[in-house]
């Protein structure tokens, strides 16, 4: 077995009572004391991830902002500098090669978020799509280290370590700060529906940003999440997860992030054309979220039944909604079905899915 | 550490059996057990009145991770199965040798009892 890589912060969980388990090849916390619990002190008051392990890429040259909108479905000449972009990135077919976040900074420097699985893959498929631009791609992965903190009391907490002013930094909008003394790409962003930050630092500043975090926390009731929970928020937000509701076989429009594909602006990209075929033409499959009123989780690949009790598609996503205390789900299964009665058996019960528009849980407006 | 009480018995599949000295056992999943498992979130348990061989599933267990099989230690007839779990099945994380018990059993054979791991033996199973 490989040696699992690990963040800067992996003696700080440790000595918090991390439970450390393998993801995507890296050593994480999945919890501390309890997923439930980690997940409801995130949308009661905050929560402080470690998600060092996410991949960091800079992308800059004069063709910068050209590349990125050839290689993205979102419309990156939409950006300014501070502000934060979330974009799938496709394969000509249409399915996705990863999801990620663009950073602008300047008109020929920009900085992307990508998923820890997927950042040796990234990092190829984006030079080879650079090929024909005048760009510079460098992975900056192993130089950053990145704390979420989230929670409706996120902002008041890394406020207090800071002289920056936060408020002015709107949703999806990035600032140079200093907080705690370390130097901090501070993006309101993050993957729980809750107001919040991610910190973007140098890897040797995290375990001195993390405790100050955590410290400035305690007093508002910040708990240390892991990723158990930042999964079920993310589910019960509504927010895909690459290598689930997204994947090399399942396209943005087929997951319903239709918003993030912009067909007209203006610019061809990766995935245009097969993206305007399924538009046009109607997707012949479709990614459905769904509730039970069961406190049966109904996991990943369950087949979805039909009235007839035939399989007609399967569960991308399953888990206990720690606030609706009653299973929730995302599913693929045929454009046709996604309107008529669905259902799963869990060991010998039948139970109806009852498809819902995300968010599970209604989210606070940042 | 894994609490492993010395007055119980305990089954190789991470099950306890107390005694309680009329012929009848209550059953439950150990302190290591709940820890491994991580958050309880679903207990599904026989009905009242099924009898069970030693070994037979008994139910399920599930947590946010996964789904676990529970096994009967011994035989006997189900006297009762613990309801306060179907609302809150975090119980067992709490308080798995106390309020978070599964099943009450009357047992088929009252020396079968004898024949499951003490709390030494189980401590050892563990490592």
């Amino acid at each position: 077995m490989s040696e699992l890589q690990r963040t800067p912060l992996r003696d700080f969980h440790a000595a918090h009572g991390a439970r450390l388990v393998d993801f995507a090849g890296w050593e994480m916390p999945v919890q501390y004391r309890s997923i439930l619990e980690e997940h409801k002190a995130v949308r009661r008051t905050a929560g402080l991830f470690d998600v060092s392990h996410m991949g960091e890429v800079d992308v800059q040259g004069p063709a910068a902002g050209r590349f990125l909108n050839h290689l993205v479905t979102n419309d990156v000449a939409k950006l300014f500098p501070g502000r934060v972009l979330y974009s799938p990135m496709c394969q000509p077919d249409g399915g996705v090669v990863d999801d990620l976040l663009v950073y602008m900074r300047g008109a020929e420097d920009y900085f992307l978020c990508i998923n820890a699985g997927n950042i040796a893959k990234d990092l190829a498929w984006i030079r080879a799509q650079a090929a024909a631009f005048d760009v510079k791609i460098t992975d900056r992965s192993a130089d950053y280290a990145l704390l979420a903190v989230q929670g409706p009391k996120a902002a008041e907490i890394v406020q207090s370590l800071t002289g920056a002013k936060l408020g002015l930094v709107k949703y999806y909008h990035f600032s140079e700060a200093t907080v705690a003394g370390v130097h901090c790409l501070a993006s309101r962003t993050g993957y729980t529906g809750e107001d919040g930050f991610e910190l973007y630092h140098a890897a040797a500043d995290a375990p001195a940003l993390a405790e100050a975090l955590l410290a400035a926390g305690l007093p508002h009731g910040l708990e240390l999440a892991g990723l158990g929970a930042r999964d079920s928020l993310r589910l019960e937000a509504g927010y895909p997860l690459y290598g689930h509701e997204i994947t090399a076989e399942i396209s943005p429009l087929t997951a319903g992030l239709g918003w993030t594909v912009k067909l007209d602006k203006g610019a061809d990209f990766v995935g245009r054309a097969a993206l305007l075929a399924e538009k046009t033409q109607g997707g012949a499959r479709r990614v459905v979220f769904f509730r039970t009123g069961d406190r049966r989780i109904v996991r990943a690949d369950t087949p979805v039944l039909d009235a007839a009790g035939a399989p007609v598609g399967r569960v991308l996503s399953g888990t206990l909604s720690p606030i609706l205390n009653e299973a929730i789900g995302s599913a693929l299964v045929p454009a046709a079905a996604a309107a008529a009665p669905l259902a799963v058996d869990i060991r010998g019960t039948k139970l109806p899915l009852q498809v819902v528009k995300p968010p599970f849980v209604p989210l606070k407006k940042v | 550490m894994s609490t492993i009480p010395a007055e119980l018995r305990y089954a190789k599949s991470h099950e306890w059996v107390r005694a309680e000295g009329d012929g009848t056992v209550t059953i439950g999943i150990t302190d290591y057990a709940q820890n491994s498992l991580g958050d309880i979130t679903y207990v599904q348990a026989a009905k009242v009145g099924a009898v069970l061989k030693a070994g037979d599933t008994f139910g399920v267990v599930e947590s946010v991770k996964a789904a676990s099989d529970l096994y009967a230690p011994v035989a006997g007839t189900v006297l009762a199965v613990n309801a306060a779990l179907d609302a809150a099945p975090e119980t067992v994380n709490r308080d798995p040798y106390g309020d978070g018990w599964m099943l009450r059993l009357k047992l088929a054979d009252p020396g079968s009892v004898a024949s499951l791991l003490d709390a030494a033996a189980y401590g050892q199973l563990l490592g």
